[in-house]
């Protein structure tokens, strides 16, 4: 045991930890876009300025209305959730025919509305919940309460989605889609409706996401390109639209960030873990769990 | 075309003599910014129109920018000889992640989302080596003391107005030089199928390579130039993301597919930008982005080929050769023929 912690010294296993836990936040936000790539075939460029929008609805509602936070929860994945039914009517179902560079370009104007809407509308300062969680004391490592639980609350939403996708008609019905899109319209299925649905549950990830990630970070107009960028990535290197390559990459990711950031500042964390992105790129191009054709 | 060419001689030498007959610094001001952007879209929207969109271009224009100005106060390396260190090192950057990417055939979504990384990279670089390049406080060039040549600094608006037209028209030149040359019909059908291309004997890897390395390194100089004007760069304005998008909206805005269409995008651009900043002052931050998002996401969907494109379209519709979508649907309202 002493040889064990004389190689792993607590720093190391706390940012292993706090790396995990980190992955958990990161891999639903990965499998709220996959869902929507490998549905619709779209990448929403905008997806982590949903969280953000998420984000200020709770800041707002638990801040300025009171409302407490286990109500302000459902209410802000709600509104998420139809403002992502709301980008697919209003802008993806329009260019559903077009190339997929103009649909990807088209939700990228949306993130400039988004964020430009919230400069305006909210300002550019920082704020935050005001709720500060305690801080477990786990041996002499420290890990916040509110990453646990937003670990915790990630898992259980991954789970309801696989639910969701494997039990009931509709989620049946929105896997067979991602498979195959042009014979589900031939069998019956009413893909205009699937294609809403599968927005919806997008944007009520992003939803859920930007519950647990409120409690973490301070809310500005711009704190989508911190981990925008990164969720993207992520599904790449999991393999875009795949489900468990996109799980498994987020958390290969957020232990990067984290070690990385152990040894040296936060910013050569994401360096490194975008510079291993590129490496993977040569070696496995179409994602981690890519079958070799 | 002797039509053609005069008018090009005649609006070039109108805006050559333009800052001789008019001196007001403000509008000066403005125009060396819309050529200088004018030159980043171009080189953005030679890979742009194509059909390899790429978020990448903001980490270019950093490169240009960053690394010509840290050789300039760091080792006391002349811009003349930082601007092409900076550009080889943006060209050797767009090879290394090109030849990957076109060599195991990413494109589409992929390829955009690689480009992407790409840019997050160079951000996050430069923030992260704060002690050297100022990270988000951003970063100035050292004032030069002896010879202004040398270090390519100059007071007058005049002289930078010039320094841009020149840069700008370069762009323009070697925009038609690989219109009218064989890459061309090369990378239109690349752009089309890329395995036809391959089979029809085009050398797929090495087409998208040289159009990138073009691209990549004359961003890098838009960078270098802007930063030898402002002398002053933060990471957000010549790096990144939002640089990326910026350079896409005005491309597309202006139009992809002709010559001059990214320079009417960067005139809108930044005249709507400048109006909305004079009319409403420090109210009016986030505005034009607000409005530029909005008008990118109208465009996409009404108008693809963007002002420019569509006015040339509706102007002389038979000078057009219809794309390969165009003329199916052609045969589909003519059948037989």
């Amino acid at each position: 045991m002493q040889a064990f912690l004389d190689i792993f010294d607590i720093y190391l296993l706390e940012a292993v930890i706090n790396g995990i836990l980190l992955g958990g936040v990161l891999a639903l936000l990965a499998l709220g876009l996959n869902l929507i790539f490998g549905v619709i075939d779209v990448t929403w460029i905008c997806y982590a300025e949903l969280v953000m929008i998420g984000m200020y609805a709770m800041y707002f509602l638990v801040q300025y209305y009171g409302v407490s936070y286990f109500i302000a929860a459902p209410l802000t994945i709600l509104l998420v959730a139809i403002l992502g039914a709301l980008l697919h009517y209003l802008v993806i179902a329009p260019l559903l025919t077009a190339p997929p560079i103009n649909q990807l370009l088209a939700t990228g104007g949306v993130l400039f509305v988004l964020q430009s809407f919230a400069t305006v509308a909210f300002g550019i300062d920082f704020r935050n919940l005001g709720i500060r969680l305690p801080v477990l004391a786990f041996g002499d490592m420290n890990f916040s309460y509110a990453r646990l639980l937003s670990f915790l609350a990630a898992l259980v939403g991954m789970v309801a989605v696989y639910l969701f996708m494997t039990r009931t008609f509709t989620g049946t019905a929105i896997r067979a889609i991602s498979q195959d899109r042009q014979i589900m319209a031939l069998m019956g299925v009413d893909t205009k409706r699937i294609y809403l649905i599968t927005s919806a549950l997008g944007g009520a990830l992003a939803g859920l996401a930007a519950c647990l990630l409120v409690l973490q970070y301070d809310v500005h107009p711009f704190v989508g390109l911190s981990f925008g960028p990164i969720t993207f990535l992520i599904c790449v290197l999991g393999g875009l639209g795949n489900f468990i390559g996109g799980f498994i990459a987020a958390f290969v990711f957020a232990e990067i960030i984290s070690l990385g950031g152990l040894f040296s500042d936060l910013e050569w964390g994401y360096v490194l873990a975008f510079a291993f992105f590129i490496v993977m790129m040569f070696i496995r191009p179409a994602g981690l769990l890519a079958r070799r054709r | 075309m002797t039509g053609r060419h005069m008018a090009w001689g005649i609006g070039l030498a109108a805006l050559a003599a333009l800052p001789f007959v008019y001196r007001d610094p403000y509008h000066l001001h403005i125009l060396v910014l819309i050529l200088i952007w004018s030159f980043a879209y171009t080189s953005w929207s030679m890979m742009g129109r194509f059909g390899l969109v790429s978020l990448g271009h903001g980490g270019f224009m950093g490169i240009g920018a960053y690394v010509t100005a840290l050789l300039w106060n760091h080792l006391g390396l002349s811009p003349w000889i930082g601007i092409p260190i900076s550009m080889i090192a943006a060209g050797a950057l767009a090879l290394i992640v090109g030849y990957p990417c076109f060599r195991f055939r990413i494109t589409g979504h992929y390829f955009v989302l690689v480009t992407l990384a790409l840019s997050g990279i160079v951000l996050q670089v430069i923030t992260a080596t704060r002690d050297y390049t100022g990270g988000s406080l951003g970063y100035t060039p050292n004032r030069a003391s002896g010879n202004k040549l040398l270090a390519l600094q100059f007071d007058d608006k005049t002289t930078w107005y010039l320094i841009a037209l020149a840069v700008w028209l370069g762009g323009i030149v070697v925009w038609h030089l690989i219109d009218r040359s064989m890459s061309r019909h090369a990378l239109e059908a690349i752009s089309e199928d890329e395995d036809a291309a391959a089979a029809a004997g085009v050398d797929v890897t090495a087409e998208k390579l040289k159009i990138t390395l073009i691209s990549a390194v004359m961003t890098a100089l838009a960078g270098a130039v802007y930063c030898q004007y402002q002398m002053f760069i933060t990471p957000d304005t010549v790096s990144g993301i939002a640089v990326s998008l910026q350079m896409v909206f005005a491309a597309i805005v202006g139009g992809l597919f002709v010559s001059l269409g990214p320079t009417v995008g960067a005139v809108i651009t930044i005249l709507l930008a400048e109006t909305l900043r004079i009319g409403f002052g420090t109210k009016a931050v986030g505005w034009d982005n607000l409005v530029y998002g909005v008008l990118l996401v109208l465009f996409i969907i009404f108008l693809p080929k963007g002002i420019l494109g569509s006015l040339l379209d509706r102007l002389k519709p038979q000078r057009k050769v219809p794309r390969a979508h165009e003329q199916k649907a052609v045969q589909i309202a003519r059948p037989g023929t």
